[in-house]
């Protein structure tokens, strides 16, 4: 087994000039914590039966996938005794003599104009057995989503979770203009950072992107009119929606799981307070009545709850209300203060940022059912978790050498990840999507 | 903003004052030791300035026996309280602490007797904790100085109230001290 260097950078923009895609923040992702025993894999540089240069290097990506991940090692291409691909039998024993238990090979067959047929193996080394294989048609454009989906696979073949490798995010960015103000862009991005571009553009604070569940469209809060305003942009076409305008606050909008409501922050009725907007008939329903702060609502997966945020005990903790019979039960009783809490898929697990006594900000997880709060991150002014579609994964922003950065943390806190935008600028507000099929 | 404006006006009154008491006299200092300096400025006529030690009492006199000119607006007096425009808060706290009290009512009473002064009060809150709950903080800032504005006599429609959360540092930076001057309540006047 080789030992890991830590830490270790990607550069997950590597293959991006061979696409016509413009990159407006560049993002690097740098891996500052995997593993001890990640597993080794080899990924195989995909055969191409054509002619000049392959479009993309489609198993680079598929490996850096999964070394980002945390969970596996992928065998660098130079230690390759053979570079098999499909159609021809697989020497096991190059392979074994490596000590590599999972082996990726595939190819890349242009079959018309700008049209590419993709095909991947993966095989059981040991077992000399194939565990699964796919075929996709894509254009050139198309590739890229293709090696996430195969790395999707094989890290569901492998650790019996579904990848959330072919997802997006998005996220804030803040920079400073010729002109001494800050810029504020909302922009997208693949979930390894890649194919970034921004989707608003603002000289006022744009905050709290939150997805909808068939992640076609996006809630967020724009201070463009010089006061919060909650929109709703469909991410296709750009056609977007002022759906909450209300004196005083119009914040925190997340939608439900079933796509029809959204709960939001409003003040207008003196101070803040959760609300449910049906999204056809924009009609409101107060959840809280409470002289405290109420805010940063999110859904169960059930939709039966919502988590938020109150400091009608004398400190921001979570506190969970159940629709069917109004009832507010306390959730968070560890640390000084519990913030921004977010379901994880299954709705056994919370993630929220916990204040401790140090004055610390960080990411934490509770375990629902037992009441065990685990703190995950080491940073001092986490912000903003959300759980990747799987639940494997939290993304946060944080503060790092006086930058506002990305970072990602698995549930568990082995695997750390941080994002970094190129030059100057902060990025913060994170969110990740759902699964996009 | 209102802070540049109130230095400009410090520092335009410092110099008139030098240019009449004459030589040995840094800008600088007069700004700073010789408190009750009018400033007096027409629109395209220039500036002239009053003497020291009169006081707002002293209207209409003038140091070297030039003309009486406009007076200051009193928003713009830069030894007022009125010219103290923002009010800071402790961590995670929404209470106008004593301190800040005078320049509260200071403005207050000045809304009180210009029934068409209007008024913005912008919460802010520093960078700690998560933005939503900042917003929320902010304007529970915010409030907390209009609804005191309002027992001490102005109109609760002559102040709105805007929270911007964490979004606008007054200060960039990660520490105490820049944390400090970000907890706070600017009072922005958009109508005198």
């Amino acid at each position: 087994m080789k030992p890991r260097p830590m830490p270790r950078v990607l550069i997950a923009l590597l293959f991006l000039c061979t696409l016509a895609v413009p990159v407006q923040a560049a993002l690097t992702i740098e891996i500052t914590r995997g593993v001890e025993a990640a597993m080794p894999i080899a990924v195989v540089p995909f055969a191409w039966e054509g002619s000049g240069a392959p479009p993309l290097d489609v198993a680079a990506v598929v490996e850096a996938d999964l070394e980002r991940s945390g969970q596996f090692a992928p065998l660098p291409r130079e230690d390759m005794l053979s570079r098999p691909s499909p159609g021809k039998p697989v020497q096991f024993r190059d392979w074994r003599l490596l000590g590599i238990p999972h082996l990726v090979i595939g190819r890349v067959v242009p079959v018309g104009v700008d049209r590419y047929v993709v095909e991947f193996q993966l095989f059981d080394v040991f077992r000399a057995k194939a565990l699964r294989g796919l075929r996709y048609t894509v254009p050139a454009a198309r590739l890229r989503s293709v090696a996430h989906r195969i790395s999707d696979q094989v890290y569901e073949a492998l650790t019996g979770i579904r990848g959330a490798f072919d997802t997006r995010i998005v996220y804030v960015v803040r920079k400073t203009g010729p002109d001494g103000k800050s810029r504020y862009t909302l922009e997208l991005a693949d979930a390894d950072a890649a194919n970034a571009r921004p989707i608003l553009r603002s000289r006022e604070p744009i905050l709290s992107p939150a997805w909808s569940p068939d992640a076609r469209r996006l809630a967020y809060v724009s201070f463009e009119r010089k006061r919060p305003e909650i929109f709703i942009q469909e991410i296709a076409t750009g056609k977007r929606e002022r759906i909450a305008s209300f004196e005083g606050l119009n914040g925190a909008p997340v939608f439900s799981p079933d796509g029809k409501r959204l709960a939001l922050v409003l003040s207008k009725d003196g101070n803040a307070e959760i609300y449910v907007m049906d999204l056809a008939t924009r009609k409101l329903t107060r959840i809280t009545r409470h002289w405290a702060i109420d805010t940063e609502p999110a859904w169960a997966p059930d939709g039966a709850s919502l988590a938020f945020v109150s400091e009608r005990g004398g400190s921001p903790q979570v506190y969970r209300y159940y629709f069917a019979d109004g009832r507010i039960e306390r959730l968070t009783f560890d640390g000084k203060q519990n913030l921004r809490p977010h379901f994880s898929p299954d709705g056994r697990l919370l993630t929220c940022i916990n204040l401790d006594e140090q004055g610390r900000y960080r990411v934490a997880v509770l375990e629902l059912e037992t009441g065990i709060m685990r703190v995950l991150t080491d940073t001092k002014l986490d912000e903003s978790p959300s759980f990747a579609p799987n639940g494997s994964m939290i993304i946060y922003a944080t503060e790092i050498r006086g930058k506002g950065v990305l970072a990602a943390v698995s549930v568990d806190g082995r695997v750390r990840q941080t994002f970094q935008v190129e030059g100057e600028g902060d990025v913060r507000e994170p969110s990740w999507s759902p699964f996009l099929d | 903003m209102a802070k540049r404006w109130q230095i400009v006006v410090v520092v335009a009154a410092g110099m008139l004052l030098t240019a009449c008491a004459g030589k040995g006299t840094k800008p600088e200092e007069t700004g700073e030791v010789a408190p009750p300096v009018e400033q007096r400025a027409l629109p395209g006529e220039g500036a002239t300035a009053t003497g020291t030690g009169l006081g707002a009492g002293a209207e209409g006199q003038t140091l070297d026996g030039g003309q009486v000119q406009q007076e200051v607006h009193p928003l713009d007096q830069p030894d007022s309280l009125l010219s103290k425009r923002i009010i800071y808060f402790d961590f995670d706290s929404a209470q106008v602490k004593e301190e800040y009290r005078p320049v509260v009512e200071a403005h207050a009473r000045y809304l009180a007797g210009h029934p068409n002064a209007h008024v913005v009060l912008e919460g802010h809150a520093d960078e700690r904790g998560t933005r939503e709950y900042n917003m929320a903080l902010g304007e529970r800032r915010a409030n907390a100085v209009k609804k005191l504005m309002v027992l001490m006599g102005a109109d609760p429609n002559q102040i709105d109230v805007v929270s911007y959360g964490e979004e606008r540092p007054a200060v960039l930076g990660h520490d105490e001290s820049a944390w400090s001057k970000n907890r706070r309540v600017e009072i922005v006047y958009k109508r005198r």
